[in-house]
């Protein structure tokens, strides 16, 4: 149940940060969606035991978190629940792979490199897809994805979606607090009261779908979703986007860690 | 069943948002072409029903442990499948974005897997046959449990071909395969026990819903098979491309660059070397460590087995990348340390002007 409680924590934190004004708010949601995008499809492009060279795109999260005032620990709280997944499948690597290499005089399985790599990559990624929401927010996600030509109905369904969820986190907490307190002990809900507990959540919901539509049609409805003020592309927008895309690349094609490490150790080069 | 980013490579990532995309494009214009709008906030509150109904948890009956609810075929059920494949898309698009449950980059393998099966091929060919008789709760039940096993089955079959395609992992296919299918098994028994009792008892109470779902979503408009095909050929093209692009080439990014800038050698790597150890020779603080000779006697060394897939790992280029990645991560937060100082001290001199 704490469950429940939390997602809801979780969506507000982020909704909250989202209001904030700094000049990464400000960059236009396209922008910040493209160059989250990118960000990603390089990072993952990466060879499966690279290390050293996916570290200089920590800079990215760290950029973003500094300017635009995010608190890193609920972020990172954020991604480290998403790691066991990424754990159990990543940590077979070494089981399958015990080929050995050597780094300087230390013997490493290549399985437990390709795991290192895997988690700090999709620890990278986890953390940008949340920064992007919480510097950007629902709205202007959804502005950025109808003008990147993603369907109408979809978009719209999405934003009500994301509204709904408030409502019906809160109904179904309330539900299942009520059970839970007339089943002292019960791990969860017994399979015979599902069907009626969330067929009656079911049904509450398609009541107030009907009448959030009626008021929806009452307030001149007509199947567009207005998101407000019209943003245009800045100069400076495009530029973040290039600078950084520029700087993905170059650190895809240069290990920057390893040249900065070469500077110091005076090895390899 | 949710994949990771980091789990999955550009290409095939790349290759199922393309799908995605296109599955999502017709979904959406048979919507906006079959139905009334009113569908629009019914499939908004719905997909937010199921993302709740997800984190309610029951107890399966003979085990100790407890299971929740899917819920890709229940909105096939109640929507369609058009209305329910969108809204399977939402609900995955939120858990990516706010949650980092699958990422945005295998978003479209996601979509797909838990989406596009169980509306597009569990629902039509399997639930629809069971019901078509009649509604009634044996029909139901059947038809749920059937078309959610089957639509688990289809989405970790494919989660483990899109998986070793991305070559992030060494599990061999049979193992994984072996793994992901029996629990899946599993997880689509108690789907379909849960997709039943919602079902039965939405169609008990209010049968209306039901038959409204049902006669929603006839055929019109754009033929399936023309977007199957056109389906198949974005499939042939963007993962051909990609993976060509991927693969044909030691290093697609450094191979595009090249094209772009028209030569090689405006991008060569002796160039930035050659700088750098200019600079070296006047910065390096470790000079004498001594890796070289650590270097020569280790990296000829075959130590178990040569395998070309393997770049060669010299000690020298390792131990830079240990320390370099260390000094890497040490700027990071020096850089957003000094950002948040002057940040805040900067907030608290405009404070004390106010």
């Amino acid at each position: 149940m704490s469950n429940i409680t939390n997602s809801l924590y979780d969506i507000g934190l982020l909704d909250d940060l989202a209001r904030k004004k700094t000049f990464i708010h400000r960059i236009h949601p396209v922008m910040k969606l493209l160059t989250t995008i990118v960000y990603i499809v390089v990072l993952t492009s990466f060879e499966k035991h690279e290390v050293s060279a996916v570290l200089p795109f920590v800079f990215y999260p760290v950029f973003i978190i500094s300017f635009a005032e995010i608190p890193v620990v609920p972020v990172l709280k954020r991604v480290l629940l998403v790691q066991p997944l990424i754990i159990g499948i990543g940590i077979l690597n070494p089981l399958f792979d015990t080929y050995i290499v050597m780094l300087g005089n230390i013997a490493i399985s290549r399985g437990w490199l390709t795991f290192l790599s895997i988690l700090i990559k999709s620890s990278l990624v986890v953390m940008v897809s949340i920064l992007l929401v919480a510097t950007t927010g629902m709205d202007r996600v959804a502005v950025a994805l109808r003008m990147l030509k993603i369907p109408k109905v979809f978009v719209l369904q999405l934003l009500l979606m994301y509204r709904y969820i408030w409502l019906l986190i809160e109904e179904g907490f309330r539900m299942a607090q009520a059970y839970s307190l007339r089943a002292p002990g019960q791990k969860g809900i017994k399979m015979n009261d599902l069907g009626s507990f969330l067929g009656q959540m079911l049904l509450r919901a398609f009541d107030r779908a009907q009448r959030v539509y009626q008021a929806m049609n009452l307030r001149g409805f007509t199947g567009e979703y207005n998101a407000g003020d019209v943003l245009k592309v800045r100069f400076r927008d495009v530029l973040y986007f290039v600078a950084w895309s520029l700087f993905f690349v170059i650190a895809r094609i240069y290990n920057i860690a390893a040249l900065i490490g070469a500077l110091f150790t005076g090895v390899g080069r | 069943m949710h994949m990771a980013d980091a789990l999955i490579s550009p290409a095939v990532g790349g290759t199922m948002l393309a799908v995605t995309a296109g599955v999502t494009a017709y979904s959406a214009k048979k919507v906006q072409n079959d139905m009334d709008e009113s569908k629009i906030p019914l499939m908004g509150v719905m997909g937010a029903f199921v993302f709740t109904a997800q984190m309610i948890n029951f107890s399966i009956p003979g085990t100790g442990s407890s299971g929740h609810l899917g819920g890709g075929m229940l909105l096939a059920i109640l929507l369609g499948p058009y209305a329910g494949f969108l809204t399977m898309a939402s609900i995955l698009l939120i858990q990516a974005l706010f949650f980092g449950d699958g990422g945005l980059l295998a978003y479209g393998c996601n979509v797909f897997n838990l989406g596009f099966y169980t509306c597009f091929v569990a629902y039509p060919f399997i639930y629809k046959k069971f019901v078509r008789k009649g509604i009634n709760p044996r029909n139901i039940f059947a038809g749920s449990m059937v078309s959610s096993v089957v639509g688990l089955q289809l989405g970790a079959f494919s989660v483990v071909v899109e998986t070793l395609l991305s070559g992030k992992t060494e599990l061999p296919f049979g193992q994984f395969l072996l793994f992901m299918l029996p629990i899946h098994l599993a997880i689509g028994v108690i789907e379909g026990l849960a997709t039943a009792a919602i079902v039965t008892f939405i169609w008990k109470a209010r049968p209306e819903i039901l038959e409204r779902a049902v006669v929603g979503e006839t055929l019109r408009g754009v033929p399936i098979k023309k977007v199957m095909v056109g389906l198949a050929v974005v499939t042939v093209i963007v993962g051909g491309l990609l993976s060509w692009f991927a693969s044909a080439n030691p290093d697609g990014l450094e191979w595009s660059i090249e094209r772009v800038a028209g030569t090689a050698e405006l991008e060569s790597a002796s160039g930035i070397h050659r700088i750098f150890s200019e600079i070296q020779n006047r910065v390096a603080f470790l000079p004498d460590y001594g890796f070289k000779t650590v270097e020569d006697d280790t990296a000829g060394q075959p130590v178990e087995e040569d395998e070309s897939s393997w770049p060669s790992v010299d000690a020298g280029t390792s131990v830079s990348g240990i320390v370099g990645g260390a000094i890497t991560l040490v700027l990071a937060v020096i850089l957003g340390w000094i950002i948040n100082v002057s940040r805040k001290r900067k907030s608290k001199a405009t404070k004390a002007v106010a």
